[in-house]
């Protein structure tokens, strides 16, 4: 099987596994929810005023419900010595790797599709700034929180406390990532700042760790 | 090497106290800062010091990746624990300094935030050596030393964007500094320097005979079952 052949038959084994069970995507629907919720408790902002805070409610409620989907990828493999027996096949490692974090990425982004139309009428966002720069921001966004967090869920896989330990990862590395989107979206929002330097930050952090993910994945697999 | 520890030992005390003395009365007090300003001499050289070990942590890392020797695990492992440790004596040093100076303990300035960030990350390094059930610790960790490092250039220009509070660099950055005080300055980090190596130095032999000790205890409880 070629590289792509086993991409795409993994990822479409995730897309039926999640399709049929729907766990991750419950779960990180009514966990969002709930963050939206008792922000919107916690602060009672002005329009003006939640245009500048939003920006980091949005991305704080994606990241901690992505952590949901984040860890559910390997955990799932554990079951039927799936990923035992992964690890003697003669697949390489990467595609694995790269349907994980492309599976990931369709969750989380299913996710903010659904949950950002709550999130403007919750705090009665309207960009000042072009919207559809927001589109890209997500994209790269989401990527740089899943990339790593596929390849730090693996890592955390092998700890007590598993499912602790990936946040306890992920966060300080993806603070670059973090800032960039927050600010990004928040530049959009108010329109008050161009955001091409958070672009360009943004895809260099999603080139580099895209980068080093899959040079140290296979490294991480067979390390037991 | 045997003899090299106590000299080292000894060296260091002296440097020290030497240093000391040079930081409270031979050095030059500050004009409009007054003597606050003395714990510069120790703040700085910590923050050299820290940055250093966690140079040499990422290069041991990138060893052991390509080696897979356990003493480059232990160097890493070694300057990961006590870099954290100087780089919490540089985020506490500078709160002190900063109260009576800025009127602020803390601001999101560029260096700020890099060692808050730098320490955030190098704890979850320790955190994951110490949480791994994993026989593979050291190579999780040594992935994971890489990936901070690679992270350090990032966070650099996330900050830069903001601007920037904190006094600029004495050393090369077009800042003036008293001869004196750079003199006082460089015996701390001389100082400082050989008191990390001590540290690391203890460390090292300490997970060595750690190391030995789990190897003979799993070995016993083999021919144990054995029998």
């Amino acid at each position: 099987m070629s590289f792509f052949g086993i991409t795409a038959a993994t990822l479409a084994k995730d897309v039926r596994l999640e399709w049929r069970s729907k766990d991750a995507i419950n779960a990180m629907l009514f966990f969002s929810l709930l963050v939206v919720v008792i922000f919107s408790f916690s602060f009672d902002p002005t329009a003006e005023e939640s245009r500048r805070i939003a920006g980091g409610l949005v991305w704080v409620a994606f990241l901690f419900a992505a952590i949901v989907a984040l860890n559910q990828t390997w955990a799932r493999e554990l079951r039927n010595q799936v990923l035992d027996a992964y690890r003697v096949s003669p697949a390489p490692a990467n595609p694995l790797f790269l349907a994980k974090a492309i599976g990931n990425f369709i969750f989380v982004s299913i996710l903010e599709a659904l949950m950002t139309p709550l999130f403007i009428a919750f705090y009665k966002l309207r960009a000042l700034g072009p919207a559809w720069e927001l589109l890209p921001i997500a994209v790269l966004g989401t990527w740089a929180l899943v990339v790593n967090g596929t390849f730090f869920a693996a890592i955390s896989l092998r700890t007590r406390a598993r499912e602790i330990m990936l946040p306890l990862l992920l966060f300080p590395i993806s603070v670059p990532a973090l800032i960039s989107m927050v600010n990004a979206t928040t530049g959009v929002l108010t329109g008050e700042e161009s955001v091409r330097f958070w672009f360009a930050l943004l895809g260099a952090y999603d080139v580099v760790f895209t980068i080093a993910c899959l040079l140290l994945f296979e490294t991480v697999l067979e390390a037991e | 090497m045997k003899r090299g520890f106590p000299i080292l030992a000894i060296v260091t005390g002296l440097l020290l106290s030497f240093a000391l003395y040079e930081a409270l009365m031979v050095a030059p007090t500050e004009k409009t800062m007054g003597d606050v300003q003395r714990i510069f001499y120790y703040h700085v050289p910590s923050a050299w010091t820290a940055f250093l070990l966690f140079l040499i942590n990422f290069a041991a890392s990138l060893i052991y990746l390509v080696r897979r020797g356990s003493k480059a695990d232990i160097v890493a492992l070694v300057s990961a624990e006590v870099g954290v440790v100087f780089c919490t004596v540089v985020l506490v040093t500078g709160p002190i300094w900063a109260r009576p100076v800025w009127g602020i303990w803390w601001t999101w300035d560029l260096r700020l935030t890099l060692t808050l960030v730098l320490w955030l990350i190098y704890v979850s390094y320790l955190v994951l050596r110490r949480f791994s059930t994993s026989s593979q610790t050291p190579l999780l960790a040594a992935v994971l030393a890489v990936f901070g490092a690679l992270d350090v250039p990032l966070v650099y220009f996330s900050i830069w964007y903001f601007r920037t509070q904190h006094p600029s660099p004495v050393i090369g950055g077009g800042g003036s500094l008293d001869p004196r005080m750079a003199h006082v300055l460089l015996i701390n980090w001389a100082a400082f320097l050989c008191l990390a190596a001590l540290i690391c130095w203890v460390r090292y032999l300490l997970e060595i005979a750690k190391r030995e000790v789990e190897e003979a205890q799993s070995l016993e409880s083999l021919l144990e079952g054995s029998q």
